[in-house]
């Protein structure tokens, strides 16, 4: 077991945190387009993987970052992508591409003010949404949110995880706070550091059904060049990888990628609670707002108002498990974010009248204080 | 003939995934037939390669082939291929793509990879027209040409294919018809084997829309047109400019050597350890 104090402690910015994360991960290839608030993933990433035998790439636009990124976790490398709000719009068809072919593979949003164009020096939390329904069709998608440069560090690591444990894209959702925010944090040794890799099929070739259903929903993943020769397709296929348009199998496939990842809940929902075992109100929050989250609840504390904090990691699936019980057994909730609403809209939805949600939105570039959700905090 | 079909049947997914989906007489029947032959040429085991193809009729062309095969989003195999040539240079990545995927949707994607230089073959299946969605006119179609978008006749001018490849960079270029089968064999294999981004653009034809739209004929008569109007590079030569109206040039029309991508990264890959290695 590590010592508290094992590691190596650094000044990062959350941006190169991320890169940090992704290469402890066992990140080694890098395709990206240059966008701010996230270029300087790119830049630290062309940097660093060179010269861990990995590969960086600047591509065209965003949409050829998504493919290439898609193609060499295909050859078996784990692959990421950073961008924004304009460049994750381009992203999103391939992304589903993704979904439908259970491609292992991480792509970062750092999130600034939009749409369009916006507001690209300024932070904001607006693509929500985007992250959980940007593509089209209906698809299971995992979405991690981090508030400070450590999560940079340790949430990215997770997000490669959960990639490759449920073959699927993880979104890490940043904003323009955490990704430029230098803090001093603590690189684990590498020993420390949890690192999952896919399952890859030990049975001989002619056997592998790439897309059989198993109890854990997740196909083990042949990388090409192994001998397992299979095709790849957006269609939607049947267990050997060939589109179909046979209902029968349409279903159980498009319920297999639904349920591999909802059967998980517990492993992939994930939750910082503060002070929530006796609160009778709560702050739910994420992203940099929570930091804000953090300090208004603290002091609420100190006079005595019963407040409580949940942070939410897991943005998508929505961590209803958990955050069901809470909302059963507080007075009212306060969802502050830099959206005009957007996960409050989720959390009113799971609600279903057990609390009073109330919502505390900004959408001009800066940040929610702790002094404003503290004066809202204490009059809930 | 016999011949033939041993060497389709040891390389085509053929118990499971037939019968096609193309027009009988479809040129990309005859591509698949020339791919397969240039491949067992090349020596080349089935694990080497990976064949991405993008959406469209000839997109379809990769579910057939049992190698390792994507089937991309619309114009975006080139970047599939991108990614997995990176990943794992060993592999042969062959790209399969129409003249709207390649030139149209993926247009960016096609000068990039060209003038990027990765060691990659692209294979464009220019038959003028978008033919998996009806027949609508793609940049490849003539100037005046019906289709189901220029029921007045088409007003924008084509693009050549071929002259985009090599301005934009690659280092091989040729171009081919699906008439020739037996010179597409040669130049497919020869594609396949130059170091460097390599394009061989394939005359094909659609007769089921462009053909029928136009009064073409069908897959013969238009099969015809191409033995008619196609010149050997080295006959070209020799022939006017009015000898050569209406006609063009099959063969390999560029081959260069061109720095590749990989082996240039390899450099960036050293003085990056180098850096690293340095006491800071
Ligand atoms: C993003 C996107 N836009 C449009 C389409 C619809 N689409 C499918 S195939 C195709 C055109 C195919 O034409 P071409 O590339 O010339 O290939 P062909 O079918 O002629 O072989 C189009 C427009 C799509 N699949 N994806
Ligand atoms: S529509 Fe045209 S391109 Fe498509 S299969 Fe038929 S003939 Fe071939």
């Amino acid at each position: 077991m590590a010592t508290k104090n094992a590691g190596r402690q650094v000044l990062l910015q959350g941006n190169e945190a991320i890169v940090e994360g992704a290469l402890a991960a066992g990140c080694r290839f890098f395709a990206g387009y240059p966008i701010t608030p996230a270029t300087e993933i790119s830049e630290a990433m062309s940097y660093r993987l060179p010269g861990v035998d990995g590969t960086f790439i600047q591509m065209e636009d965003e949409i050829a970052s998504m493919g290439a990124v898609i193609g060499a976790s295909l050859a078996g490398v784990k692959a990421m992508t950073a961008t924004s709000g304009p460049g994750f719009s381009l992203m999103q068809e391939n992304l589903g591409f993704a979904c439908v072919a259970e491609v292992p593979c991480v792509i970062v949003d750092v999130m600034r003010g939009g749409p369009s164009t916006g507001i690209p020096t300024h932070v904001s939390q607006g693509d929500v949404m985007q992250a959980r329904w940007g593509t089209h069709g209906d698809h299971p998608i995992i979405v991690l949110a981090v508030s400070t440069t450590q999560d940079c560090f340790s949430i990215t690591v997770k997000a490669f995880n959960l990639s490759e444990k449920y073959r699927t894209p993880v979104i890490i959702l940043a904003d323009e706070v955490v990704a430029h925010t230098r803090e001093k944090i603590r690189l684990p040794h590498p020993g420390e550091i949890e690192v999952l890799d896919r399952i890859r099929p030990n049975m001989p070739p002619d056997w592998y059904i790439p897309y059989e259903n198993n109890s854990r929903g997740v196909p083990p993943m042949s990388s090409f060049g192994e001998g397992y020769r299979y095709h790849v397709t957006g269609l939607i296929h049947d267990v050997r990888g060939f589109p179909t348009e046979r209902p029968d199998e349409i279903v159980p496939f498009m319920n297999r990628i639904f349920r591999k990842i909802n059967q998980h809940f517990a492993d992939i929902q994930m939750v910082h609670e503060e002070s929530t075992e006796d609160a009778e109100v709560l702050v739910v929050a994420y992203g940099s707002v929570s930091r804000s989250a953090r300090r208004a609840v603290r002091e609420a504390r100190q006079r005595g108002v019963k407040a409580g904090l949940a942070q939410l990691i897991t943005l998508w699936p929505f961590p209803r498990q958990t955050m069901e019980p809470l909302l059963r057994k507080v007075r009212a909730v306060l969802v502050p974010e830099l959206n005009m609403g957007q996960m409050s809209r989720e959390i009113k939805r799971i609600n279903q009248g057990m609390t009073r949600i109330e919502t505390l939105n900004r959408i001009d570039g800066t940040l929610i204080t702790p002094a404003e959700i503290f004066a809202r905090l204490v009059k809930l | 003939m016999a011949e033939d079909t041993k060497l389709v049947y040891k390389y085509l997914r053929h118990d499971k995934k037939f019968p096609h989906v193309w027009c009988p007489g479809c040129g990309n029947g005859i591509l698949l037939g020339a791919l397969i032959r240039a491949i067992d040429r090349t020596g080349l085991e089935k694990d080497e390669i990976a064949l991405v193809s993008g959406i469209g009729c000839s997109g379809r062309l990769s579910v057939y082939v049992d190698f390792n095969t994507v089937h991309a989003t619309h114009g975006r195999a080139l970047t599939f291929a991108t990614g997995i040539k990176l990943a794992k240079p060993k592999l042969h990545v062959i790209v399969i793509m129409g003249d709207g995927d390649a030139t149209s949707i993926g247009g960016n994607h096609f000068i990039h990879a060209a003038r990027r230089n990765l060691n990659l073959t692209a294979i464009v299946v220019n038959n003028n027209i978008y033919g998996m969605t009806g027949g609508q006119y793609s940049p490849t179609t003539p100037y005046g040409a019906l289709s189901t978008t220029s029921l007045y006749g088409n007003i924008e001018q084509a693009f050549s294919i071929a002259e985009l490849a090599g301005m934009a960079g690659a280092s091989m270029v040729a171009r081919g018809t699906v008439y020739h089968a037996s010179l597409l064999d040669e130049l497919i294999e020869k594609a396949i084997l130059k170091r460097g981004f390599s394009v061989v653009e394939v005359i094909s034809h659609c007769h089921t829309q462009y053909g029928r739209k136009n009064k073409l004929g069908g897959a013969v008569e238009m099969l015809r047109w191409q033995k008619d109007s196609a010149v050997r590079l080295e006959k070209a030569r020799s022939l006017s400019q009015e000898e050569m109206e209406g006609k063009f040039t099959i063969g390999v029309l560029v081959d260069r050597d061109l720095p590749v991508y990989t082996q240039e990264y390899r450099k960036v890959r050293e003085a990056a350890k180098k850096m690293m290695a340095r006491p800071s």
